[in-house]
């Protein structure tokens, strides 16, 4: 997920949202990892809007994408310049609508936008984890969100709704707890990583851990490897557009120059854009967190997880209505992962729409305002409310 | 809702499960939700017009039918249609073994080509037909076919599959009202409608 996108301040919005922090502790247990290792206890910064009904049978949880975090919408302060992330599709009248549904967004465990992962201080040591975090899976951060679900006294969602690593959360969810799950929404995403993905994710991580500051994820003290992220950035960023949106975007335009400069300044719109992208990513995220959620994607793989290599059996554990969207330029997460998905859904009878979108903005096309895609959501919704209204 | 459309619902028993082959936006299946209390799904490769039914609240699949027919386990469903869209299919035979796959019942309309007005337009003009039911050029149009009534008959006896039920109408193309043809309807009728069952082993 980009920061590239312009949030659009207009609108409707929520308002006003405070940061909360949920503390998931099984039975005085703490979480065990799918690793097999153990923490006493992790904590999730969460953030909701909107207001649960009383049979509370109208909360949407929305998983947000790699290094985004639980700010979906709203604002922190009146001076702050820009709204959460899904700003666009998270308010008052908009798809996901705070009239009518209670939303929560929770930041995923390996994070550093105030949930447990490297940067948190290790009670035995009293210095930052580091690379001594448990290297945590989709279904480890699911299992949290499970934790803050049932502490919110919910016992059924409504729907689960995300993007791209998001929307790994959301397929997770509809495998794992079916029971307690009625629709699932995943948006550009896949049931696994390809060899394409993978190395792009590798190649990032490579830009990190090859920085010399990096220390082997010791550098809390030491500064940090901020290089190697702001690379590791720039990687992902190319992902997430495509061919034709940096070609409308930037094209080979030159920086602030009407010559080459035969050496290695940023020349083109392009370089310069990324360098920015780059060191602005910097600013908020932690080198040893990208680390942890890029290998969390890569391992995500929901047949071998859940039906012993088939998509099939993995998906005969579900129950819920499925709404699976594919962009036609994502070439990070192609349609023929999405059809996949869903030709295994309809194999089990499953209730399943689907639709690819056209968009030429690749695989950042769902945070993007378009039409297409909140008439979708609000659609499927609004269904699935009024049968779950029905049913009651 | 069009006249055809209006004659498909007449046939479908509340409660059933439907597949709706070509749904466009979707308004059969709003009908039988609503009215018969149905269970629906859709296909439909236009994306704005998937877009819309699935806006709607209506459970459709953006895709082609052949392939996304083919992912169905057999008798998925009591219905399966296939409304105006013969006329697009590559390969009606193995499209309508296949409807007859998933679902116990099929349900195929089509625009009836030896309608006299299109005979006498052949043979007073001398050039291919444009109707209300057929509205395009022989350079402009999506359909890769025409049919006759009697030809369909035809093919159904070829491929064994028995007709349970068929009726012939005439009603423009987009109209709301109609009138069933009783008599010589290859000739008379602007549509054709039949429900197609099992072939016997």
């Amino acid at each position: 997920m980009s920061e590239y996108i312009e949030h659009n301040a207009h609108g409707p919005s929520v308002g006003l949202v405070v940061k909360k922090t949920f503390i998931f502790d099984e039975n005085g247990a703490g979480l065990t990892f799918d690793s097999g290792r153990t923490l006493p206890s992790v904590s999730l910064a969460y953030e909701t809007c909107g207001t649960l009904n009383e049979d509370k049978s109208n909360a949407i949880l929305v998983c947000h994408a790699l290094t985004g975090d639980s700010h979906m919408a709203g604002y922190y302060a009146e001076e702050d310049p820009k709204p959460g992330w899904w700003d666009l599709m998270v308010g008052p009248g908009k798809p996901l609508d705070t009239n009518k549904y209670f939303i929560i967004c929770s930041n995923t465990i390996g994070s550093c936008m105030g949930s447990t992962g490297p940067m948190t201080i290790n009670p035995d040591t009293g210095q930052p984890y580091g690379t001594s975090f448990p290297v945590a899976t989709i279904g480890d951060m699911v299992r949290c969100q499970r934790g803050l679900i049932d502490h919110l006294g919910i016992d059924t969602l409504l729907a689960v709704v995300g993007g791209s690593v998001g929307g790994m959360q959301v397929l997770e969810w509809s495998v794992r707890y079916p029971d307690r799950v009625r629709a699932a929404l995943p948006l550009a995403t896949t049931t696994k990583h390809s060899a394409q993905a993978i190395a792009f994710n590798e190649v990032a991580r490579q830009a990190i851990m090859a920085d010399p500051t990096w220390n082997q994820g010791n550098y809390y003290e030491t500064g940090r490897p901020e290089h190697g992220l702001a690379v590791a950035r720039m990687v992902g960023h190319i992902t997430y557009l495509s061919d034709e949106s940096m070609r409308q975007k930037f094209d080979r335009r030159l920086q602030d120059r009407v010559e080459l400069s035969f050496d290695f300044e940023a020349d083109f719109q392009v370089e310069s854009y990324l360098r920015y992208q780059g060191n602005k990513f910097v600013d908020r995220f932690d080198a040893n967190s990208f680390l942890y959620l890029t290998k969390a994607a890569d391992y995500f793989n929901l047949e071998n997880q859940y039906g012993d290599g088939s998509l099939v059996a993995a998906f005969s554990r579900a129950s819920c209505r499925y709404l699976v969207i594919s962009f036609t330029s994502d070439w990070l997460y192609p349609t023929y992962q999405s059809k996949n998905m869903v030709k295994a859904m309809k194999k089990n009878g499953l209730d399943v729409s689907f639709c690819e979108i056209e968009a030429p903005w690749g695989h950042d096309a769902f945070l993007l305002p378009n039409d297409r895609l909140n008439g979708l959501l609000s659609g499927f919704l609004n269904r699935v409310n009024s049968e779950i209204q029905k049913d009651t | 809702m069009r006249f055809d459309l209006q004659v498909i619902a007449s046939w479908i028993e509340p409660g059933s499960k439907v597949l709706d082959l070509g749904c466009r936006t979707g308004s059969l299946l709003s009908y039988l939700t609503r009215e018969k209390d149905i269970v629906g799904t859709g296909i439909e490769i236009d994306e704005d017009a998937a877009g819309q039914a699935i806006a709607k609240g209506l459970s459709v699949i953006h895709g082609d039918i052949y392939e996304e027919l083919e992912d169905y386990p057999d008798n998925a469903f009591d219905y399966v249609i296939l409304s105006q869209a013969l006329m697009q299919v590559t390969n009606p035979a193995i499209c309508i073994r296949d409807m007859l796959r998933v679902g116990k019942l099929g349900i195929v309309s089509f625009p009836n080509f030896t309608h006299y007005k299109n005979r006498l337009q052949m043979f007073f003009t001398g050039r291919a037909p444009v109707s209300k039911e057929l509205p395009y050029e022989w350079y402009n149009t999506p359909n890769i076919r025409v049919i006759p009534i009697t030809d369909f008959l035809h093919f159904c006896k070829n491929m064994n599959v028995p007709i349970v039920k068929e009726v012939a109408i005439s009603t423009y193309h987009h109209d709301e009202k109609g009138r069933v043809i009783t008599f010589l309807p290859n000739l008379f009728a602007t549509f054709g409608i039949f429900m197609l069952g099992q072939s016997e082993a």
